[in-house]
């Protein structure tokens, strides 16, 4: 529908007559408006407006507003318009429009611009460096207090934490560090092949897996799937008030809540490090079977002459430290979840950034000590 | 389409206490509606005339919801049929169904408002999906939608979170009223108001409902709501509307659910008090 038909404007002398047509509704509301704001244009010599509504079919709130917004404009001119034909059924509508818009808009938020996000983004990291401090004093702290009395330690808890962060994450761990393993293997043998050093495949699997790689893979692997669970599941029920029923009712919630999950992750990522391990060293040996043509038995010796126990040792006196990295990273983020559902995408974010960061950083110091002491 | 075969419901013949048109804006015919094993709606029917507030009560659990859900197309059902303005839901087209969608608005129990976005950015959600507008006519909307429902201008710029909890049921109401429905559904709008918020909440109902000529499909546990602001009400039990009529015709009503319901000590409460 052209405008022209929603708006016609009637000049005569000083006097205007615009009559409205059509539906007045949300629909068209684009068009009205432009009719509308034409007539803002300053008129001379009026002295007399009427606005005759009474062929408009149908009238919504979008139709009432700019009918308002019409009348303000004349208003504005120093004229009162007279609204004739208004279907009475209109009228308390319109009343209700002429109410709105008295009162200027409060201020619009502004985003944060460049400076301000870096300047906060610096205040917010030493934020959680202290909070992050603060959180892990409370967990040695609750830790404590269970250690004073054992019977309130949620067994029960820890042990439902175990099943769901150790043993259901057995087959995806074991893929990944299976496949993980097939893939050194096979770029160990295809780039040593070159030196006609093939056999030496089995030292850089070895070493690498039981040192390094297993417990990486594996930090990483439950950082991103129960990690951020902690994160989820604690966020929502701070959303819902849980955390707060815990509190009022005389519970500490890191006790209740943070402890056993935490000891549950200390206690699984050891042994997922060891399945992990096994099983990349599994992927190494087939593909070193049937890509690089070293038999098993011979694998198996050359594995037995490479690796210390010192070796294995390493890797698995980093999965508890690990742990607790992505167990105390995954509940303090959750605890920090504010109201909105945004908020609990963001801190769940935060927590897999942050505690893969932590576990990697971590797996440096690590090298360095181990390093210095000659392990 | 198909012509609903059951005979109206019988207490479509009470008297009411204001002139409502007799044409039929939601008719459910046969609603059958379960999860597993368990049936919660057993052939259900069900009128809602335009331009009347309906409120409709029935047992905790025993699928008010669930039937709201269904009309609006949020819960399967096994069989029956549901239609909305004479249009019959199931044999609409996307875009049909889309543009069906934006003649009703809905107010979610807990608000349901958009945690991420400002109450304006809420309102202004459906309005930007659905029109070409200017960004002007988009904040004057905004703005006389907020003061309808009774918030002042300011709350515009506020989060959810900020708000509580009867501002959220206003802030929702009004995002549910955005594009000038036809059909409001609301699930239960006074819960979690004071008695006196939610007898303001009433009010405002009753007189969007006459402003906006709207037609009100209102879910509640009030007895003052239903006293005050229903035109006519509904009461589900077991699976079907065991009756339905004026708040007078509810009171007469020999069901037994239904005695206690509008009988028991605070239904007495509310009797007295008027």
């Amino acid at each position: 529908m052209a405008d022209s038909s929603l708006l016609d404007v009637h000049a005569d002398g000083d006097k205007i007559r615009v009559e409205g047509h059509g539906a007045w509704t949300s629909e068209f509301a684009d068009d009205l408006e432009q009719a509308v704001n034409r007539q803002a244009a300053p008129h001379d010599h009026v002295s007399d407006v009427e606005i005759d509504v009474s062929n408009v079919q149908k009238m919504d709130t979008f139709g009432a507003l700019l009918l308002e917004r019409l009348r303000r404009i004349w208003q504005g001119q120093g004229v009162e318009p007279t609204i004739v034909g208004l279907n009475p059924s209109y009228t308390v509508l319109l009343e209700e429009m002429t109410r709105t818009g008295r009162e200027p808009p409060p201020p619009e938020r502004v985003p944060a611009g460049v400076f301000e996000r870096i300047g906060r983004e610096m205040v917010n990291i030493s934020d959680d460096a202290i909070a992050m401090l603060n959180f892990i004093g409370a967990v040695v702290a609750a830790m404590a207090r269970t250690l004073a009395r054992p019977r309130s330690f949620r067994f029960t808890s820890m042990v439902n934490q175990i099943d769901r962060v150790g043993f259901r994450a057995v087959p995806i761990i074991v893929l990944i560090t299976f496949l993980i393993g097939c893939i050194i293997a096979q770029q160990g043998i295809f780039n040593f092949r070159r030196f006609g050093a093939d056999i030496y495949v089995v030292d850089m699997v070895g070493v690498l897996v039981l040192r390094e790689l297993g417990v990486l893979i594996v930090s990483i692997m439950i950082a991103g799937r129960s990690g951020s669970a902690y994160t989820a599941e604690l966020g929502s029920m701070r959303m819902r008030e849980e955390v707060d029923a815990l509190r009022v009712m005389g519970f500490d919630p890191i006790e209740v809540l943070v402890v056993p999950r935490i000891i549950a992750l200390v206690i699984a990522l050891p042994l997922l490090t060891f399945i992990g391990s096994i099983a990349a060293l599994v992927g190494g040996g087939l593909v070193a079977w049937f890509y690089g043509g070293i038999t098993p038995d011979v694998f198996l010796n050359r594995l037995k002459e490479a690796i210390t126990l010192a070796q294995f040792e390493v890797g698995l006196i980093k999965a508890p430290f690990m742990a607790g990295i992505i167990g105390i990273v995954g509940c303090m983020e959750g605890l920090r979840v504010g109201g909105s559902a945004e908020s609990l995408g963001q801190h769940t974010t935060a927590s897999v950034v942050k505690s893969i960061f932590l576990v990697i950083v971590v797996d440096g110091l690590f090298a360095i000590f181990f390093a210095s002491i000659d392990m | 389409m198909d012509v609903p075969t059951l005979p109206t419901p019988a207490a479509t013949a009470a008297p009411r206490r204001r002139q409502i048109s007799r044409e039929v804006i939601i008719s459910v015919r046969d609603l059958v509606v379960g999860f597993g094993e368990r049936i919660i709606l057993d052939h259900l029917a069900l009128d809602v005339y335009r331009g009347e507030i309906l409120g409709f009560v029935g047992t905790s659990g025993g699928g008010k919801s669930v039937l709201t859900r269904t009309i609006l197309g949020l819960v399967p059902k096994r069989s029956g049929t549901v239609e909305v303005f004479g249009q019959d839901l199931d044999t609409l087209g996307e875009r049909e169904r889309s543009a069906l969608e934006r003649r009703w608005g809905v107010l979610f129990q807990q608000g349901a408002l958009f945690s991420s976005l400002t109450v304006k950015q809420n309102i202004q959600f459906p309005l930007r999906e659905t029109l070409r507008l200017s960004q002007r006519m988009m904040d004057e909307i905004a703005f006389a939608k907020i003061e309808m429902v009774g918030l002042k201008p300011d709350v515009a710029e506020k989060l959810p979170s900020e708000l509580s909890g009867g501002m959220i049921k206003r802030a929702a109401l009004a995002r549910a009223l955005a594009l000038d429905p036809e059909i409001v559904f609301l699930d239960e709008p006074t819960s979690g108001l004071d008695p006196i918020g939610a007898g303001d909440f009433d009010e405002l109902i009753r007189t969007l409902q006459q402003t906006l000529g709207l037609t009100v499909f209102m879910v509640t546990h009030d007895l003052d709501s239903l006293h005050t602001v229903c035109d006519r009400i509904a009461a589900l039990a077991d699976g079907k509307v065991i009756a339905q009529g004026t708040i007078e015709t509810m009171m007469e009503a020999q069901h037994p659910w239904l005695r206690a319901y509008f009988h028991g000590a605070r239904a007495r409460a509310v009797q007295a008090a008027r």
